[in-house]
């Protein structure tokens, strides 16, 4: 085909390239979450994602208390290594940092290059070398806190898994550890009612059964409209049609209202109905246009047989709708997994019965507005499963999709 | 009770619920009500196959009536009604919004919305449909282009909120400005564009959903019609435009539509990204402005986003029956 389709080599390289970059361009926003949620915090701010295999230059302060004072000529000296000093030991454990600046001001705080002689406050000097030695010689005895110094360092990158758990679990590492200290197991502090780990728990549970229901509902009904015979059929397809489209908003007010007024409220079991209602039309169209499709032998011959219509649908059509069963599940499980709106209106507002969606939404864009770290890795808990399943079932979705949408 | 439990219970209750309905009924149908045995037995066969369709319909009819029919007449009539809903006050919601001016922007942003996004993103999956149809890696692109359908609208919008920050040492429009030399910018604030900035977010989304299906369109063309035009000389660019396009125009409209009537019903991204300010508001996210706050009003423009759906929906209803006959 490709010959007589009289396409050049050139023209072949510009789509590979094409799409290639197409490719990319779509990728790139995820990419950037994805590997920023592995990220340290200050890392973050300090370079962009597209930085993060490289070392990063942070800024640190600290003071010269690692050495003693120690009097030569007129002069107090004072030698050491700026990463063994007390207030950023922590930080340069492993030892592989090389400092690129160093100054005396917060405000110029990398004023002078490593190895080259600075000035300080005091009219004295100080160097400080890239491996981190240092040397501070002043007139007068400095005090006992020893002198404040800035630098910069180039910062080796740093990939962490901390901001899941702080994420999952609504606490920062120092608490994390103290709870552990303290006996408790992971399992309890991720049971914590603040984390983001019960609202997942809560999306699973909207899901499921709004998954599950409406497939049995909607199969006998699409069974009904696909191989049964009775007046006013056409009708209800087309009432099914309409009902496709209408707006989820129109629903909102009125539904809440009855549920309300027959004790449900804003609750799981309404959410549940809900999805289960708006979920319906959806259903009907793709399993009822799946079974037209099914070869009109096998199931006359199973009438002629003596099976009646429920046998027919339970040991023949449902065995045989499998794909468009999958479909219709997938599809289900994406929206109700991905909605906002819904959840927003029929789950009650405290925290412990959010869903992520709306966890995300509502209280970590406004709170943790700046926080990106946090933020991606929320993202990407709630975005993970339904990207697993789009990945492994992909086959069935499309199906669904091509079969769903009006022709 | 944890919901999860709950959550198990509903399910376990539903299925058995479910299937217990329908097999109790056939049952009693058959055995009880027109048993097939007896003096009537012709009789009674027939009566109970008349029936039984209605069996099989009617929780799903129920639960439509319930949870989309009534709701559109309770939207209706409660539209009609003050804030309480204790008074009717005729028009009166819908006269306060055709006064309002976030009404009326929102109103026009909508419009925007629905002839912009349907046209890039049925454009760009006909683009990437053609241009992968061929190409041996074809399937693993159109895999990764249709991967944003999974993601909720939420996880989108805080996706592309980071490619939007305006610091350039996280946003990458701003690195890129950065790094020729521009000043750093929020795209959410530029007033007016900031609308297409934030529909880049649903073209990114729905470009998959284009892509699919025109792409099996594509695939769906009889081989004929291509060789003819081939061997007739056209080149790669006639042959697209003037024998494969107008083969798929009608999936072509299908695409479209779907799209249109999902861009009306989408609030998430606005209220996500801007929350309606900065001159973003559309009517959903306008609508979710006054719930739980203003019932009347929330209504009233429930009901407009109903009658601008309306037209797509009546010919969606032809197209279906036009496809049965």
């Amino acid at each position: 085909m490709d010959n007589i389709a009289g396409k050049s080599s050139g023209l072949k390289w510009a789509v590979n390239i094409t799409v290639a970059l197409l490719v990319i361009a779509w990728l790139i926003p995820t990419v950037g979450l994805f590997v920023s949620s592995f990220r340290d915090r200050d890392q973050i701010t300090a370079s962009g994602w597209w930085n993060a295999p490289f070392s990063v230059e942070l800024t640190y302060r600290t003071r010269a208390d690692d050495g003693e004072p120690v009097r030569e000529g007129d002069l107090w000296v004072t030698e050491g290594n700026i990463f063994a000093s007390s207030e950023v030991a922590d930080a340069f454990s492993s030892g592989e940092a090389s400092i690129t600046g160093f100054g005396v001001t917060g405000r110029e705080p990398t004023a002078y290059a490593a190895g080259t002689e600075g000035e300080t406050r005091d009219g004295g000097t100080l160097i400080v070398n890239a491996d981190g030695s240092y040397r501070y010689a002043t007139a007068e005895e400095p005090d006992a806190r020893g002198l404040r110094i800035y630098f910069g360092a180039d910062t080796p990158p740093d990939f962490t898994m901390d901001n899941y758990l702080t994420i999952l679990t609504a606490q920062t590492t120092e608490e994390r550890e103290e709870a552990y200290a303290e006996g408790q197991t992971f399992w309890e502090i991720l049971s914590d009612e603040e984390g983001i780990f019960r609202n997942f728990i809560n999306t699973f549970t909207v899901t499921i059964p709004s998954t599950v229901i409406p497939i049995l509902i909607a199969a006998f009904a699409a069974y009904a409209l696909a191989w049964m015979d009775f007046p006013g059929r056409g009708l209800l397809i087309a009432c099914v049609v309409g009902l496709l489209v209408v707006p989820l908003q129109l629903a909102l007010v009125p539904l809440l209202n009855l549920h309300n007024q027959i004790g449900i409220g804003q609750s799981f079991v309404g959410i549940w109905l809900a999805h289960t209602g708006f979920g319906l039309p959806l259903a009907i169209y793709l399993l009822r246009n799946y079974m037209v499709g099914l070869p009109r032998d096998i199931i006359e011959s199973a009438k002629v047989d003596g099976a009646t219509d429920f046998q027919i649908f339970t040991k023949i059509i449902l065995p045989l709708s499998f794909p468009a069963l999958a479909s219709f599940a997938i599809f289900q499980f994406l929206w109700t997994w991905n909605d906002l709106l819904v959840a927003k209106v029929f789950l009650p507002s405290d925290d412990a019965s959010k869903v992520m969606t709306v966890r995300i939404a509502d209280d970590l864009l406004g709170s943790r507005g700046g926080d990106w770290g946090i933020l991606a890795a929320a993202a990407f808990v709630s975005i993970a499963v339904p990207v697993l399943v789009f990945f492994t079932m992909q086959r069935y979705l499309v199906r669904g999709l091509l079969a769903g949408s009006v022709k | 009770m944890s919901p999860l439990l709950q959550g198990v219970i509903t399910i376990f209750v539903g299925v058995v619920g479910c299937v217990g309905y329908f097999y109790a009924a056939n049952l009693i149908l058959d055995k009880v009500i027109f048993p097939a045995r007896g003096p009537n037995v012709g009789r009674n066969i027939n009566r109970a196959t008349a029936v039984r369709p209605w069996l099989f319909l009617f929780p799903a009819i129920f639960a439509l009536s319930l949870y989309l029919v009534y709701p559109v007449i309770g939207s209706l009539w409660r539209s009609l009604h003050n804030r309480a809903g204790d008074e009717f006050i005729g028009l009166g919601n819908y006269a306060f919004l055709f006064g309002d001016g976030e009404f009326l922007q929102a109103l026009l942003n909508n419009a925007l919305w629905a002839v912009v996004v349907p046209a890039a993103a049925t454009f760009l999956g006909l683009l990437v449909a053609q241009l992968t149809d061929r190409l041996s890696w074809g399937n693993i692109a159109k895999s990764l282009i249709f991967m944003p359908m999974a993601i909720s609208f939420v996880g989108a919008s805080l996706i592309w909120k980071f490619v939007y920050a305006g610091d350039p040492d996280i946003g990458i429009i701003n690195a890129l400005r950065d790094s020729i030399g521009l000043d750093p910018m929020d795209p959410v604030q530029v007033p007016f564009w900031n609308n297409f900035f934030l529909m880049a977010i649903l073209v990114w989304i729905q470009t998959g959903f284009a892509m699919v299906i025109l792409s099996a369109a594509l695939r769906g063309i009889p081989e004929e019609t291509v060789e003819a035009a081939i061997i007739d000389g056209a080149n790669p660019f006639q042959l697209f435009f003037k024998i494969k396009v107008p083969q798929i125009m009608g999936t072509i409209v299908v695409v479209w539509t779907t799209i249109t009537i999902l861009v009306l019903k989408v609030f998430d991204i606005v209220y996500t990204m801007t929350g309606g300010n900065f001159g973003t508001q559309i009517l959903p996210s306008y609508m979710m402005s006054f719930m739980f706050r203003d019932d009347g009003r929330a209504t009233a423009v429930a009901v407009v986003i109903m009658i601008v759906v309306l037209p797509v929906m009546i010919w969606n209803i032809r197209q279906a029956q036009k496809e049965m006959r």
